[in-house]
């Protein structure tokens, strides 16, 4: 089983640290793992994106052109990503800041209000933890408590108030679909 | 098995320089390398050795060369133009027969070029790069766990040798993240034994002489001929790859590094095609592994060759063959990474259409 998956939105979403906290959760699940960011020239309200390939043999290529899984956050990022899915593939999208409909009959589309689910819960920047937390239900790739665990190894400094926001984030997620 | 962390490659280089002895770092910040002097200012100062961030690439060369004439590991690491910048100095210590380890994370060039990862600086890495007549030992990394084994592996040659060592990494590498195993024990540097030539203070022996030339009639040429005659044995002994699904294969592709990667995703899609392909993966880039490489052309006759630039390394494809196969190229200049898909097309209209 291999999964190739790309995370793509604005930079400050938490774009990086859902591609980190998925190649952390999948290590500690015993699985050969990569992740490889957009670097260098990256700032808030850029674009920012990640790949993350997780798989049962060891990775060929960190490269990702056809993803299995594509998780969307904002409307540059849908038209950008969309048409590369694979045929049979899941696209996820924050239905909250895209307005356009996606087009593919032959994905399977999830869309979710992260950001309203998100200040819901507390805090917009969560959004990012909604959506790990849709995905990682609706393709059975990781354990929820094997997220809740990989977000401690990402926020190394964060307290332990947040920390436990997270996790609600990613339960509220997983409990949504 | 130990522990495996998931690491980024420039970190994961830093980790491996540390476990490999060495405790001497001096270089100037550029992207996409930055991680390795940020972590090392702070490893660095743990562990009681030395970082300096100098004024420029060139000073940090020629520090780098003072540190290890007087014997002691030392590195430096940069990307594309700030190794452009340190050429000089690394045809000094070429000319000195110091063992020194220069990192290079290659982004886009030519000039300032991008941030992106390159293979475009290939040429400069293995004919030497500065003036003179002179090769360093080229290590071709193609994931994090090797950023962290390949400093041990290129001070161990670069020592037996006397001759500096580079590691070709690039912007994919650096930046990427992957879980690595520290794998081997740390090396205490004090307990590698002193060298017969390093400049230790001779207080009770003969002084020693470091140095990149001699005026004297006829004595440059002997130390020249020398100095081919250490390359020859380098040649000769130290070619190191990879390969996979050679055995039958119709076309093999050659490749290092980060486009070794792709092109083994590119030859496993292929194969669940019906197509007999295979996989050279270089490690040595100087020396180059010719000798795999001719024995393979008198039984492949399909090579392609994959590199991101207007390729370079196909010239060495084609002496190590002599021409005798046919050779193929897929190139992505300018920060370009070629993807998987992309190979697989360019193997399929060589071989001709699916099977």
């Amino acid at each position: 089983m291999t999964k190739e998956i790309i995370i793509s939105g604005f930079g400050g979403q938490g774009i990086v640290s859902s591609g980190i906290i998925l190649a952390y959760a999948g290590l500690i699940e015993d699985k050969h793992v990569t992740f490889f960011p957009s670097y260098g020239a990256e700032m808030r309200g850029g674009t920012a994106n990640c790949s993350v390939v997780v798989s049962g043999e060891p990775v060929a290529s960190p490269i990702v052109a056809n993803p299995d899984i594509v998780v969307i956050m904002n409307e540059p990022s849908l038209t950008r990503f969309e048409p590369t899915i694979k045929p049979g593939g899941m696209l996820l999208y924050n239905k909250t800041l895209i307005k356009s409909q996606p087009q593919r009959k032959d994905i399977a589309v999830v869309s979710i209000e992260a950001n309203v689910i998100a200040e819901e819960l507390g805090q917009a920047r969560i959004a990012n933890m909604v959506m790990l937390g849709v995905m990682i239900k609706k393709t059975k790739l990781l354990n929820l408590e094997t997220l809740k665990k990989a977000q401690r190894k990402r926020f190394v400094k964060a307290n332990d108030e947040q920390l436990a926001l997270n996790d609600k984030a990613l339960e509220k997620g997983y409990g949504l679909l | 098995m130990a522990e495996k962390k998931l690491m980024y490659g420039n970190h994961a280089m830093v980790e491996g320089v540390i476990a490999a002895g060495c405790r001497f770092f001096a270089g100037y910040p550029i992207t996409p390398q930055n991680e390795i002097p940020e972590l090392m200012s702070i490893r660095m100062n743990e562990i009681g050795g030395v970082f300096v961030q100098t004024e420029s690439e060139i000073s940090a060369i020629n520090m780098l060369f003072g540190a290890a004439a007087a014997g002691k590991r030392a590195m430096t690491s940069s990307s594309s133009p700030g190794i452009s910048l340190m050429q000089e100095g690394i045809s000094y210590i070429a000319g000195a027969d110091i063992p020194v380890l220069v990192v290079n994370v290659v982004r886009g060039g030519p000039g300032l070029g991008n941030i992106a990862p390159s293979q475009s600086d290939y040429y400069q890495a293995t004919r030497g790069g500065g003036h003179g007549d002179y090769f360093t030992i080229t290590l071709a990394p193609n994931s994090a766990q090797d950023l962290y084994e390949f400093p041990r592996l290129a001070f161990e040659l670069a020592e037996k040798y006397r001759n500096p060592a580079l590691i070709l990494a690039d912007g994919l590498l650096g930046q990427m993240m992957e879980p690595v195993e520290f794998s081997s024990k740390p090396i205490d540097p004090k307990s590698l034994p002193e060298k017969e030539w390093a400049l230790c203070g001779c207080k009770g022996r003969e002084r020693r002489v470091v140095r990149s030339y001699d005026l004297k009639a006829g004595k440059l040429e002997v130390l020249n001929l020398r100095r081919a005659e250490k390359y020859a044995k380098i040649i000769n002994k130290e070619q190191r790859f990879k390969t996979e699904y050679c055995d039958d294969a119709d076309l093999v592709i050659v490749a290092y590094g980060t486009c070794s990667r792709v092109s083994d995703a590119a030859v496993k899609m292929a194969r669940d095609k019906g197509f007999k392909v295979g996989l050279l993966r270089l490690i040595t880039l100087w020396p180059f592994p010719m000798d795999v490489l001719g024995d393979m052309a008198k039984k492949v006759d399909n090579f392609l060759v994959v590199e991101m630039s207007n390729g370079q390394m196909i010239d060495d494809v084609k002496l190590a063959t002599e021409c005798r196969s046919r050779i193929y190229f897929h190139g992505r200049p300018g920060g370009g990474v070629p993807t998987p898909p992309e190979i697989y097309k360019r193997i399929e209209e060589v071989l001709g259409g699916a099977r």
